[in-house]
């Protein structure tokens, strides 16, 4: 009760005194919400999975696992409602709408509640700073990096992205020629398109399996493409000549670890996605860290984020999956 | 006779492909190679299917735009299935998929029948319903290749004397509507339905019931094809097989089959839909830019029809003899 009032109070005053007013009352638990775009999803508890490690570690800290039983803004709205009402210390959220929760969480961060958005962003005038799972530049790399990995004498590689305008597919490909050079050997043959159709990836995979029968690995940013990649390669008899890797999603790539197509593919980790935010949540609502351009804020065992012009940060490389770790995630996501 | 089957639609197509052929390996000889050819075949099966039963449907002047979401249905219905009860035997899965398809074929075809209802507008409708209702029941997630039983995914591949059962399931629905449509009342009854309406119902044909039974052959059709699409390409989602009705009645009309109705036949769909394959199994080999792949595919499927359109334009019937020698 004390603590309601002493908040209050500090509700007019200006955004970093009233984030070192609650963290001088942090002594009991801190509280910080962690709200998805809807319960149920395998990612999202898999990410409230690392946000219950990251209060293990930290102490003191108190998850609240909450979402809308939908995937509506509307929903998400009523759910962040409740969180000011019960003067939750930091809400982090996963966004159905960019624009549609800024007023609410506007009025969180009025009454002193530190806002964070992850996974999913909202617009910035709605949150202190967004965590996105990765970066263009990183995943870029990775792709690459997880076909060169196998490849240590080198060898030739061809993309098979999804369509010809897919902005997401466009940039990592253009982020992966910019660091060819770290990768001697590793020659690039050919890009070809599956307009992410499980038919037409199919038989662009074969095709490229035909046009180039020395192919060493066949590269698929698009979660359709490397599960339709990989089938074809299984197909075609060629498990073990021809490596399928990309991004993926687990529980859609069990099949292809499992046969040999595939021999690790790469995607963010909820749980580290979950861990990070909690730990990022803690550090601007004690104060140990504030959200403004090039902050570089800590998140424990996963280093730190350093935030950019928009006050966005990339939390890490995305994370390799193969046939070690992916019974443990198969059923997650 | 020999006149008659040199101009015949079939074979003209038959050429086109050839010549198709001929250009690709130009550019690509590996494509013409026995192996790849066979590939290219099973590969165009599933359009095979579902080009041999919109064929029926066009016969009878109408259309079936559900096809491919009828295809999509049945594929997750049989999924989902296949993973509750895993040990259910590949019989029973085909067994059911045929239901299922002819179930929703029946439905559009009752909508036509006995709606009146165009069947353009009926079958636009399932088909959003049908992709609606693969959403609802699978809350928008996927069928996955881990969750499915081998014995599930290994059927379209089983080889038999050297081809795929995916190949054959084709071939074999081939033979059989050939059957029906020159040699029963049924097929008979589609073209005279599709021929002139007007002639038919005064010979006793039902035109309603006769539309209602091709779409429900073209729903059986797609009902198979779902379950071998599903374990060929072992993923089901709610997408899958997205636009592919345009493919089908493309594969139609460049068969020669005439979207006014009463014109076509069993081989012209099926070549129709041979002549995408091969492009389509062509485009990634030769060296096109994806760009311009799309562009080719629409030009091809123009030129063909064109060709075929001019070959099959008939003359004016000549009621006085007498006159024409005159002129």
């Amino acid at each position: 009760m004390i603590r309601r009032n002493f908040t209050k109070l500090l509700a007019g005053a200006s955004l970093v005194a009233s984030l070192m007013g609650t963290s001088a009352m942090a002594q009991d638990n801190m509280r910080i919400a962690l709200v998805v775009k809807a319960l149920g999803i395998g990612f999202f508890e898999a990410a409230a999975k690392g946000a219950e490690e990251a209060a293990a570690d930290l102490g003191n800290v108190e998850i609240i696992y909450t979402g809308p039983t939908g995937t509506t803004a509307e929903e998400q709205i009523e759910v962040i409602n409740a969180l000011i009402a019960q003067r939750v210390d930091a809400i982090a959220v996963s966004a159905n709408d960019t624009d549609a929760l800024v007023p609410v969480l506007k009025k969180a961060m009025q009454r002193g509640i530190t806002v964070i958005s992850w996974d999913s962003g909202v617009a910035p005038e709605g949150r202190q700073m967004h965590l996105n799972p990765s970066s263009n530049p990183l995943i870029g790399n990775m792709i690459i990096k997880l076909a060169a990995d196998q490849l240590p004498e080198g060898g030739k590689v061809a993309l098979l992205s999804a369509t010809t305008t897919s902005t997401n597919q466009n940039v990592w490909i253009a982020e992966m020629e910019k660091v060819m050079g770290n990768y001697p050997g590793i020659e690039v043959v050919g890009t070809v398109y599956g307009d992410d159709l499980a038919d037409k990836s199919y038989r662009e995979a074969q095709g490229l399996m035909q046009k180039f029968p020395d192919l060493d690995a066949i590269i698929a940013p698009t979660s359709v493409g490397i599960v339709a990649a990989a089938q074809a390669v299984v197909d075609a008899g060629k498990v073990g000549e021809v490596n399928v890797t990309g991004l993926g999603l687990p529980s859609e790539m069990a099949g292809a670890i499992d046969s040999g197509a595939s021999k690790s593919f790469a995607i963010w980790n909820p749980i580290d996605l979950g861990y990070s935010a909690t730990m990022i949540a803690h550090a601007l609502a004690t104060g140990e860290a504030t959200a403004e351009p090039g902050a570089e804020i800590p998140m424990g065992r996963m280093g730190t984020l350093t935030l950019d012009e928009n006050n966005e940060g990339a939390m890490a490389d995305p994370f390799v999956y193969d046939s070690s770790n992916i019974d443990d995630f198969k059923s997650i996501f | 006779m020999l006149q008659r089957l040199i101009t015949s639609r079939e074979v003209l197509l038959l050429g086109a492909i050839a010549v198709l052929l001929a250009l690709i390996a130009s550019r690509f000889p590996a494509f013409v190679a026995p192996s790849n050819l066979v590939a290219v075949f099973n590969d165009t099966s599933p359009l095979i299917l579902l080009a041999i039963g919109q064929m029926v449907v066009i016969l009878t002047k109408c259309i079936d735009l559900s096809v491919a979401a009828n295809l999509a249905l049945t594929g997750m219905v049989v999924a989902m299935i296949n993973v509750a009860f895993p040990g259910m035997p590949v019989g029973v899965v085909v067994a059911a998929a045929i239901a299922l398809g002819t179930v929703m074929g029946m439905a559009n075809g009752l909508l036509v029948w006995k709606l009146g209802i165009p069947p353009i507008v009926v079958t636009l409708g399932t088909m959003i319903i049908f992709r609606g209702i693969i959403f609802l029941i699978s809350d928008g997630k996927w069928v996955n290749s881990h969750e499915m039983s081998p014995a599930f995914k290994a059927f379209p591949r089983a080889e038999f004397l050297g081809l795929p059962m995916l190949s054959w399931t084709a071939i074999l629905a081939v033979i059989v509507l050939t059957i029906v449509m020159s040699r029963t009342t049924l097929g008979r009854a589609a073209y005279a339905v599709g021929g002139n309406p007007h002639a038919a119902t005064y010979t006793g044909i039902n035109v309603g019931r006769t539309q209602f039974w091709a779409f429900t052959i073209s729903g059986a059709l797609a009902g198979l094809t779902g379950y071998l699409w599903v374990s060929r390409y072992a993923v089901a989602y709610v997408d899958i097989a997205s636009g592919f009705e345009l493919d089908v009645v493309a594969a139609c009309v460049i068969g020669g089959i005439s979207i006014a109705g009463g014109i076509g036949s069993v081989g012209g769909a099926v070549l129709g839909a041979l002549f995408l394959g091969v492009i389509k199994n062509a485009l990634p080999v030769v060296n096109v830019s994806p760009f311009w792949q799309l562009a080719i595919s629409g030009a091809a499927i123009i030129i063909a029809v064109a060709v075929n359109a001019r070959a099959s334009r008939t003359k004016g019937r000549i009621i006085l003899k007498s006159a024409e020698h005159a002129v």
